[in-house]
């Protein structure tokens, strides 16, 4: 292992650390989740393992407890991760200089908040390593894995999680997180865009629907009033070779 | 094919499912070597987009305590850091819960 390689995977570890504090609720809570609605502790973690995001783990557990069709839940796990689409998109161009396996490892580890650590790095200018990115996703993974498995086993001990504020944890966590894009063009526009939109497809479609709703609505409205004039300078330099 | 629960088989698929979302994307966009503004401006977007559904709606159908808290932590993620945020906005929904 190179010295460059350590400094790097040490620094994506120092950034991994509020998300792996913030995601340990919601770990630990999935577990419990789990079985309760059925599962055994093994698929509980198999699920952490492999399908490795949160928020669809979650709307998959609320369906193995009705009478729901396999190719449903699948479908409603997919829909839930549609999003993932457009983070490996914005992604692939922070990580086009990986070898073929480094992406093929990067995108399994792209969750939400990988995702922006890494959009938040690539906008500071500072470099994108292969081990910066392990340093942050490795560990948010290992302990997603490991808090499946310990939530499943001693999940009975929570009893009432609203008493805790447990249920809303995401949400807010969720919120601050678009907060910290408050600084790009046009934020707010699509913020609000993508609020009505996901309320109303709640309100009239239902979950998981939402979700691809407002994401698209909000997209459209930054493609719509995305400035596509050419930069200054180059207008310039069509302008003294038209006067020629 | 007995030693596998469907419950087993539903995850695998979903996890195939999920995994090809997170390369979906990329390998869709490298086919283009110049991108668009407005497809440039669309990528920029996607976090803020995507993430506010991810709490617009439980902030607004889940009742009176929980669209305060979301509208001051909202505040309140203007100035302080995003742990300290979200746990100030928990203890603030337990009190209001607590409260009404």
């Amino acid at each position: 292992m190179t010295v460059s390689f350590k400094r790097d995977f040490l620094a994506g570890m120092r950034q991994c650390v509020p998300v792996v504090v913030a995601a340990a609720p919601f770990g630990l809570l999935f577990g419990a989740l789990a079985v309760d609605n059925g599962l055994t502790v093994g698929e509980a973690v198999l699920m952490s393992a492999t399908i490795y995001a949160g928020a669809s783990q979650m709307v998959g557990i609320d369906l193995f407890n009705g009478s729901a069709a396999p190719w449903l839940i699948v479908l409603s796990i997919f829909a839930v991760n549609f999003r993932h689409v457009l983070y490996s998109a914005a992604v692939g161009r922070r990580i086009s200089h990986f070898s073929l396996w480094q992406k093929a490892v990067a995108f399994f580890l792209l969750i939400d908040p990988v995702y922006a650590e890494t959009e938040r790095r690539s906008e500071a200018g500072k470099s994108m390593t292969f081990a910066w990115y392990l340093g942050i996703g490795l560990p948010v993974y290992l302990s997603w894995v490991a808090e499946g498995y310990l939530g499943a086993v001693f999940g009975g001990l929570i009893e009432n999680p609203e008493e805790f504020g447990i249920d809303f944890l995401l949400p807010l966590y969720f919120m601050a997180l678009v907060l910290g894009f408050r600084s790009r063009k046009n934020w707010l526009p699509v913020v609000l865009a993508s609020a009505l939109g996901s309320i109303a497809g709640f309100h009239f479609i239902g979950s998981p629907w939402h979700v691809s709703i407002g994401a698209i609505i909000g997209i459209a409205v930054a493609a719509i009033i995305a400035d596509t004039r050419p930069p200054q300078n180059m207008k310039a330099s069509v302008g003294s070779e038209a006067s020629r | 094919m007995d030693g596998f629960s469907v419950n087993v088989w539903i995850i695998l698929a979903a996890a195939l499912a999920t995994y090809a979302t997170r390369i979906g994307g990329h390998l869709i966009l490298s086919r283009f070597e110049r991108l668009h503004p407005r497809v440039e401006a669309a990528l920029n977007a996607v976090p803020a987009a995507v993430l506010t559904t991810l709490f617009a709606p439980a902030a607004v159908f889940n009742g009176t305590a929980e669209a305060l808290t979301m509208a001051v932590a909202i505040l309140i993620g203007l100035r302080l850091p995003m742990l300290a945020t979200v746990f100030i906005g928990t203890a603030i929904v337990v009190a209001l819960r607590a409260l009404m």
